[in-house]
């Protein structure tokens, strides 16, 4: 039977060739590259600077995390050190967007399982958070705010606010405006402070639910060696057990001057990949409040001072022959990252995304691989649905967490 | 850190001995090259010995040195990239091994020591041509049903050489050579001396460029103001 490449619950671009027996599957076979457009060939074609927005629109649920690989890649070729503010600001997005997928992954999955109001309660929340993204960046979702040594620009002093207007009276605006009068930073503190009780809520519609118990536990079982061989990583991988977390194990940016602990499952089933994410969610929540705390009281520059990587301030190109030449250069020639070859992993809230570049000291990438997490989930899909029914595949789509972005690219 | 790579390239060296070509140590990474004909042992050792255990396979892709810039470079065109990591020892290692024929690159599949490699390798044959000797199922997957060439080769345009369009008389959907002429916004270009360089001269522009009326208009009549 065919399943897709135009259906509700393939979240996205998923065409899966099924043989089944009676409503008993027996085989699988996704085709995938649907979606493919040869990022890393288009990629070859263009400067390092040129190609940041095309890493929004690998994973386009978790974007900051993918940029945020591809800039470490190119600041561990360059060899250039980023100042620790930029670095607890990658930190504090990443885990926004973290929370970002991980509530658009429970809300979908809810909605392929059978549960519809979990869908509303996330996209209220996802809705907070994007306007965060906005602030920084000017773009709700592909924010190309991550650059090679630092970041765009600081944290804004003023959160935006909603205006008046045919849709929205006075008194809905004030109340919208009510926590959004400070800075950015005091909104996302305030955030963090109701975002665990949003949380709870979620629970209590499907922690204990019995139809979503029905539908997820002891589905998809997958056991901690056979995660390990498939390539798994993330939450696919700690809700088998092993407690795997580059965050923790191989730390990048300023985690490791975070607080935080790494959720693991125990039977490695839906229902325990559905708890992993959950609890990750709260850690998440737990690493913005730190990192907020930290940049209140933590002023500084965001963005190397390295002005043939970094691009140096308006007012300093206006009035300085040399700083107008390093402009003009970077945004046209662009910058000469030394050959040499290097693999930079993150831990994207998929999973572990990669990005191997090879240079070979040109101003554009050699070649570039990008490892996405999505791809070695969905290669391990026939693994996992045999022996389950039709019902259950949708399931198991829905927590391996695809998104064809990143998987066909 | 560099200490920590030391150990690992001895661990590495007393396993899997002279099988490994040579070690490459650049950035905090190691790199071992490999030869394809011992691919599959030293795989297999570097999976099962007890001191390294790198029992999952992150990542492989196919690299197509053609044009590499770096001077002296007398290996082959194709090689195939693996990225190891092991969890136990929370250890990463790079494998390249170049495929010995340019016409015919091949390569040992290791599906059955890594069941991940599955689809990466279907991808590097999809996407550079290499194959992939005892992989169970060796088809495309990422590329159109029907695709002819590998578009990852560093030959292959980046416009492609075929596009879509539907036929309103045959209605249906007809493949025809592309329309759109190459073109390149930014050159590669290498730094020597801190100057940059060309790597080959700009093509000369001898295109007439069409004329728009209304720009043309307007700009005659900027002109006319200023000089009045």
């Amino acid at each position: 039977m065919n399943f897709g490449p135009q259906h509700p619950a393939a979240h996205g671009v998923l065409r899966l060739v099924l043989e089944l027996n009676g409503e008993v599957i027996e085989r699988a076979d996704p085709h995938i590259g649907l979606l493919h457009r040869a990022t890393e060939k288009l990629a070859e074609q263009k400067t390092f600077l040129q190609s940041v927005p095309y890493m929004d629109r690998l994973d386009y649920m978790s974007m900051m995390c993918n940029e945020h690989a591809y800039v470490m890649a190119i600041e561990k070729l360059l060899n250039i050190d980023v100042p620790l503010r930029a670095q607890y600001i990658r930190v504090m997005f990443d885990e926004i967007t973290r929370i970002l997928n991980h509530l658009l992954w429970l809300g979908a999955h809810g909605l392929d399982v059978g549960a519809m109001t979990i869908f509303l309660y996330c996209f209220r929340e996802r809705e907070d958070l994007m306007d965060c993204y906005e602030a920084v960046s000017g773009a709700r979702l592909h924010a190309a705010y991550y650059r090679p040594g630092g970041v765009y620009r600081d944290l804004p002093e003023r959160m935006p606010q909603y205006a008046v207007s045919k849709f929205r009276d006075q008194k809905k605006a004030d109340k919208l405006n009510a926590n959004r009068e400070g800075s950015l930073l005091d909104f996302i503190e305030d955030f963090t402070a109701r975002f665990p009780q949003k949380v709870d809520e979620y629970e209590t519609l499907l922690t204990d639910n019995r139809i979503w118990k029905q539908r997820t536990v002891s589905i998809g079982v997958v056991s901690p060696e056979r995660a390990i061989a498939l390539g798994f990583t993330g939450p696919m991988l700690r809700g088998s057990g092993v407690a795997w977390d580059l965050r923790k194990k191989q730390p990048y940016a300023a985690y490791n001057r975070v607080d935080f602990d790494i959720p693991v499952g125990v039977t490695g089933d839906c229902y325990d990949r559905y708890l992993v994410r959950i609890e990750e969610m709260r850690q998440s929540n737990r690493i913005v409040r730190q990192c907020v705390d930290w940049l209140r009281g933590n002023p500084g520059p965001v963005m190397s001072d390295n002005h043939k990587v970094a691009p140096s301030s308006r007012v300093a190109m206006k009035a300085n022959m040399e700083e107008l030449i390093h402009h003009f250069k970077l945004f046209t020639e662009g910058m000469h990252v030394p050959a040499g070859e290097v693999y930079s992993a993150v831990e994207a809230p998929k999973g572990e995304f990669g990005i191997y570049l090879v240079s070979d000291g040109a101003n554009k990438p050699y070649r570039l691989k990008i490892r996405a997490p999505a791809f070695a989930h969905l290669s391990a899909m026939d693994e996992m649905v045999r022996g389950h029914m039709i019902a259950d595949l949708v399931a198991i789509i829905g927590t391996q967490d695809i998104v064809f972005g990143e998987v066909d690219r | 850190m560099t200490a920590r790579l030391l150990k690992l390239e001895e661990q590495v060296r007393s396993i899997a001995g002279d099988r490994i070509k040579h070690f490459e140590t650049a950035f905090g990474q190691l790199t071992a090259v490999v030869a394809p004909d011992d691919l599959r042992q030293v795989m297999t050792l570097l999976r099962d010995s007890a001191g390294l255990r790198f029992a999952q396979l992150v990542d492989l892709c196919g690299v197509d040195y053609r044009d590499y810039a770096s001077t002296g470079r007398d290996e082959q065109r194709y090689a195939v990239v693996y990225h190891l990591l092991s969890i136990e020892h929370n250890e990463r290692l790079r494998i390249r091994a170049f495929c010995a024929d340019d016409d015919f690159p091949i390569v040992d599949s290791v599906v059955d020591i890594w069941p991940s490699a599955n689809w990466f390798e279907r991808e590097a044959f999809d996407l550079f041509g290499i194959m992939f000797n005892g992989h169970p199922d060796l088809r495309r997957l990422l590329t159109d049903y029907g695709f002819v060439g590998h578009p990852f080769r560093k030959d292959f345009p980046v416009s492609g050489n075929v596009e879509m369009r539907y036929d309103p008389e045959q209605k249906r959907v007809v493949y025809q050579p592309v329309t759109i002429e190459p073109r390149e916004i930014v050159h590669a270009l290498f730094a020597t001396n801190n100057m940059a360089t060309l790597s080959e001269p700009l093509a000369p522009v001898n295109k007439e460029w069409p004329v728009n009326e209304e720009c043309q208009r307007r700009i005659d009549l900027c002109t006319r103001q200023t000089v009045t």
